[in-house]
């Protein structure tokens, strides 16, 4: 009897055994696909950018970073080109953050959820998905004919602010759905106003969330080329926009944002599109920094929000 | 028929009072209470009998969400003031009645901060008052011996206990007639709870109190009165006694002594 039992104990354990041994086996499989794919992901972007240093490794000298573009090869840089992508940056930053997250705040805190709420969300998030050109259209037709800003600094600027305001608006309302209920019921119940608890508690807490999709929407609109490119920025050009700080009260001069310019994404355009196989160094050597920008953006993104997330746990 | 010495004061009192949520269920039905001045009322029942909803008509909490909707009265005694009122703005009543909540829910602040920040929203901005007013709601919350060296310290760093006592600490400090817990020693170990348990018998000297539990226990020990909900409807008010030795309702005791719950 008593051997009985024991017998059909272990014969269910055995079942036992072998149903987890099939379901480890699930997991082992999925792991190596996940690897795999990982992996191809990686390593071929690593490929890329191998071969983008190794092209541009000749041109990577002082010279080509204080240099003007050329018709000689060797002597090109990308002075103009670096200055206008930090400028237009410079002023999509200004516009974006200010705007991206005083929706995203009002879309989470202030709306009534409703109809119109959800069809702004959809919109908001559509896009982000619209391909880039149509951006450059829309800044061609508003900024530079109706408003009249001319090919300008400026121009690109805002388009690219519109560009990255949806990241901006989606990584806002994410970062504040992410404060637990109870913190903010705890700020309303002492009596704080909706303003006073967007103020201490809201945003304080978010911050971190929101820079990560700031710095990551800035890395996103650094490579854009398209838009620029609709609103007619230069393809060449030799000289600098006037600077942004002078010697003289205020200190600050504002004639830069009506300039001309170029910026990094197109100055590699055109150095592809020249015949000359010297361009096309020139061109990978761009292109490498620009990556390098990217990465490092999306990397201190990555960093701030590991830093911030240790202080504030829920 | 409710067992009460004469000299109790009314602090506030529900008058058939209904809540609805914004889906339509009812929550209350035509709940009547009082909340004796110093006194203790706890809410027992089982769960999902309206205790919470109730506690939480008192601050007015539900506006917080849209769709919700009161029927009836709350009205705050001595000046007579319906908190319900759709005139009464919810903050005023928010800065009268304060909150403790079931999970200690400091900030993200320092400790100082978080007992501060009653006042400041307030506009209290001056360091010493502020000074004097974190410590005496320290003290008056017992924390004060535990964190005074370290009162710029995230409160994140605090036990869970220590975290529940500087959440009354931040109720305390900006000095509400009316303290209301919502179930505060349900995330607490058995000594934190008797910690918060001997607090609130010590705050009852300076406010009123009203507390939802669903240990009985609990409200056995620390209550002076007594009300057993059921399904959104109060069955039973009466002193805490009373309620646990003599019920005069069949459903009470049935709840009271485990039959049911």
């Amino acid at each position: 009897m008593n051997q009985n039992q024991k017998t059909s104990d272990s014969k269910d354990l055995d079942v036992i055994r072998s149903l987890i041994k099939k379901h480890k086996r699930n997991d082992f499989i999925f792991a190596g696909v996940g690897m795999l794919v990982i992996a191809s992901l990686t390593i071929t972007l690593l490929i890329l950018f191998l071969d983008l240093v190794l092209d541009g490794y000749p041109r990577f000298t002082l010279d080509f970073f204080s240099n003007f573009p050329s018709r000689k090869a060797l002597q090109a840089g990308i002075l103009s080109a670096w200055i206008g992508s930090a400028l237009v940056l410079l002023v999509t930053f200004v516009v974006a953050v200010p705007l991206g997250v005083a929706a995203g705040v009002y879309l989470e805190e202030y709306a009534k959820k409703n109809w119109i709420s959800d069809l702004i969300e959809i919109n908001v998030s559509n896009l982000a998905g619209v391909p880039s050109i149509i951006y450059g259209l829309l800044a061609l037709g508003l900024f530079v004919y109706s408003f009249g800003l001319g090919q300008s600094i400026l121009t690109a600027g805002l388009t690219l602010a519109l560009l990255m305001l949806p990241i901006v608006i989606v990584a806002t309302r994410e970062s504040i759905r992410a404060i637990p209920v109870h913190i903010r019921e705890a700020a309303f119940a002492v009596g704080a106003t909706k303003w006073q608890v967007v103020l201490n508690h809201v945003l304080p807490y978010s911050y971190g969330g929101i820079l990560t999709g700031v710095i990551i929407g800035m890395a996103r609109a650094i490579g854009e080329t398209a838009p620029v490119i609709t609103i007619g920025a230069l393809t060449f050009i030799a000289f600098l926009p006037p600077a942004p700080i002078s010697t003289e009260i205020p200190f600050l001069n504002f004639d830069w944002l009506e300039a001309a310019f170029t910026v990094l994404p197109i100055q590699m355009f055109n150095w592809i599109s020249r015949p000359q196989h010297a361009f096309h160094v020139n061109a990978a050597a761009t292109g490498a920094v620009i990556i390098l920008l990217t990465a490092a953006m999306n990397g201190f993104a990555i960093r701030l929000r590991y830093k911030i997330r240790k202080k504030i746990k829920w | 028929m409710v067992t009460k010495k004469h000299d109790e004061i009314i602090k506030a009192e529900s008058k058939d009072l209904d809540f609805f949520y914004a889906d339509g269920t009812q929550a209350l039905k035509k709940v009547n209470l009082p909340v004796y001045e110093n006194k203790i009322t706890a809410l027992i029942g089982p769960s999902g009998c309206g205790k919470s909803t109730f506690l939480r008509s008192f601050n007015r909490m539900h506006d917080l969400y849209t769709g919700n909707r009161y029927d009836g009265e709350i009205v705050l005694h001595p000046d007579n003031t319906n908190v319900l009122d759709a005139k009464v703005d919810p903050i005023e009543v928010r800065m009268r009645i304060s909150m403790v909540f079931q999970k200690p829910n400091p900030f993200p602040k320092s400790i100082y901060e978080n007992v501060a920040y009653g006042l400041r929203v307030r506009g209290e901005n001056n360091e010493r008052t502020l000074d004097d007013k974190v410590e005496e709601a320290l003290k008056g919350a017992s924390l004060w011996d535990e964190v005074k060296d370290r009162l710029q310290d995230l409160a994140f760093n605090l036990s869970g206990g220590q975290q529940q006592r500087l959440c009354i600490a931040r109720a305390l400090a900006t000095e509400p007639e009316i303290m209301l817990f919502d179930e505060p020693t349900s995330a607490l170990d058995p000594i934190a709870t008797v910690n918060i348990e001997e607090l609130m018998s010590g705050l009852k000297e300076r406010l009123s109190i009203l507390i939802v539990t669903h240990n009985m226990q609990q409200a056995a020990r620390i209550s002076d009165y007594t009300a057993y909900m059921y399904l959104g409807e109060l069955i039973e008010h009466d002193a805490t006694d009373t309620i646990f030795t003599n019920p005069s309702k069949k459903e009470t005791e049935d709840y009271i002594t485990g039959k049911f719950g």
